[in-house]
């Protein structure tokens, strides 16, 4: 039965073979050529010896590294306090948590245009309360990328956390309790630790969509604030350099495959910590 | 229980309190924009200002002559539709393959069918591009959809499989001893109790296509231009108080279908 019901994956490995692998081996293959010689690694020197280049990397890298904490700095208290509410509260927060990522990410970012302008409601409120006497730059500025990628991608940090809080054990809270350990302490020495892994499984999530988030980055960032998606798609589209291009989207993959694979291993780490 | 002693007490106020600070303005962070964008779309005046202007409908009404803007959320319907239907089919055949199956063909097969969730979409998106340019065909609605399956299957795959983890065994084994063949307990016994993770899924799988940018930047083009890539030109562009309204119908449609998907399939439940 076992193997018979194994063969179902078929149809859909066939698919990813064809349309996932297939096209990611033609990306490495063309990223290796140039005009002038069939197999190069000209687009990766090119890539390596231009600052422009690979600041853009960095920067990218750092981008998704600062707003994935933000995301976790607002994102545990919610979960913790998600899994310590009612149940019937438990449906209404987790309800406002997905609201905004299933609500397109072009809407969100779109109103946070709106929020952040020059005639914003950031810069209305600054004004009106005499904290500052001309509009605040928030647009096209980093802190202003970081904050609404953080909006927009906090629900994949808040998911898998709530999930992991859920099943904890209420009483090693409550032995903790008992043993005389306070609730920071409690938290810090107990909850925290044994919801790793939750922690782990947001921070991977939400690290790969921040640094690939293509429109968040475009619209809030402007034409001089360039990350990685912004860079293939200018080289790809804008200068018609496949080559290069592709040679871009394997070097971001790999670090950003390189970035999880860290993470993930911090996870395995903690789960036997949790566990012992 | 132990006789709570005093800093117990303060410690415990003063962690909800941080932690009910901290969760509030994150809510209000959360649900706060998309209010925004909604009662803004809704202005009666030509700039997008909040508190706006007076209200009225007429922004709305101006999207009844926006020709290429409905050209753009018709193709995406009917992406998002193929995407779902497609999605959902290879997606519970393959999670019925994958749950409980311990081999290492199982194992490769999860891991490789939720690495585009990980991966840039972008960067696929452009793969996708050139190896369809080295097949020689040009991009089409129907490579579109298979793009968007690729980056929406896995919605469908996590929620079911988590569905399927849960069922119980005997269930099965029953229907097999009570004489019901493998369709027969598939339809009359997985079917049914999985259904609320596939509705999920296919919920889910309908709003990341509808919403997806980074492969359709490079899958569609101007014949088949869909309603997030045209959303993100026009603002890039001018900022035109219709594509507020547009906006607005959005989050007005996915509130509908997330309360729908709330009611008939536990959607909170299944995202946990």
């Amino acid at each position: 039965m076992t193997t018979s019901q194994s063969r179902l994956v078929l149809p859909l490995a066939a698919l990813f073979v064809a349309f996932f692998v297939a096209p990611l081996i033609v990306l490495v293959a063309l990223s290796l050529t140039a005009d002038t010689a069939a197999w190069t690694a000209a687009n990766y020197v090119k890539f390596f010896t231009d600052r422009f280049n690979y600041s853009i990397l960095w920067d990218t890298l750092f981008l998704g590294l600062k707003a994935t904490l933000v995301c976790l700095l607002f994102g545990y208290p919610i979960a913790w306090i998600c899994a310590h509410a009612s149940a019937r509260w438990q449906s209404v927060l987790v309800f406002l948590v997905i609201l905004p990522i299933l609500t397109s990410v072009v809407v969100r970012t779109f109103a946070w245009i709106v929020i952040l302008g020059r005639q914003g409601i950031l810069n209305q409120v600054a004004l009106g309360l005499g904290l500052t006497h001309e509009p605040l730059r928030l647009l096209y500025t980093e802190p202003g990328v970081i904050m609404v990628l953080a909006q927009v991608q906090m629900p994949l940090m808040v998911l898998p956390i709530l999930t992991v809080l859920t099943k904890l054990d209420p009483n090693l809270a409550d032995a903790s309790h008992v043993l005389g350990a306070g609730e920071w302490r409690t938290l810090w020495r107990v909850t925290l630790p044994l919801s790793l892994p939750g922690v782990i499984a947001g921070c991977i999530l939400t690290y790969s969509a921040c640094v690939t988030a293509f429109v968040t980055q475009t619209l809030i960032g402007g034409a001089r604030l360039i990350y990685m998606p912004l860079n293939i798609y200018q080289q790809a589209i804008g200068a018609n350099n496949w080559p290069f291009a592709a040679a871009i989207s394997v070097i971001f993959m790999l670090a950003v495959l390189a970035a999880v694979a860290l993470l993930a291993m911090i996870g395995r780490k903690s789960e036997t910590y949790g566990s012992a | 229980m132990a006789a709570p002693k005093h800093s117990l007490d303060w410690e415990a106020i003063s962690l909800r309190l941080v932690f009910g600070a901290l969760a509030a303005v994150a809510i209000l962070f959360l649900v706060g924009p998309t209010l925004i964008m909604l009662l803004t779309s809704f202005t009666a005046s030509q700039s997008l200002k909040f508190p706006p202007d007076g209200l009225s409908l007429r922004w709305y009404v101006a999207l009844l002559d926006a020709d290429q803007m409905q050209a753009a959320a018709w193709n995406s319907l009917v992406v998002a539709f193929w995407t779902t239907v497609f999605s959902v089919v290879l997606g519970t055949a393959a999670a019925l393959g994958i749950a409980r199956n311990r081999s290492a063909l199982a194992r490769v097969c999860d891991v490789l069918f939720m690495s585009p969730l990980l991966l840039p979409a972008l960067a696929f998106g452009f793969a996708a591009l050139i190896y369809i340019h080295k097949l020689g065909f040009a991009p089409s609605i129907p490579f579109l959809v298979l793009g968007h399956i690729v980056v929406c299957v896995p919605f469908v795959l996590r929620t079911t499989i988590a569905t399927l983890s849960q069922l119980d065994p005997a269930l099965l084994d029953a229907s097999y001893s009570l004489g019901g063949g493998r369709l027969m307990t598939f339809r009359r016994v997985t079917l049914p109790l999985i259904a609320p993770g596939l509705g999920a899924g296919a919920f889910l799988a309908f709003m990341a296509s509808f919403d997806n940018v980074p492969v359709s930047l490079f899958l569609a083009d101007e014949r088949t231009e869909v309603l997030p890539i045209h959303l993100w030109q026009q603002i890039e562009t001018n900022l035109d108080v219709r594509t507020a309204a547009v906006s607005g119908l959005i989050v007005i449609f996915t509130l509908i279908l997330m309360l729908l998907a709330e009611r008939m399939a536990g959607l909170t439940r299944q995202m946990r």
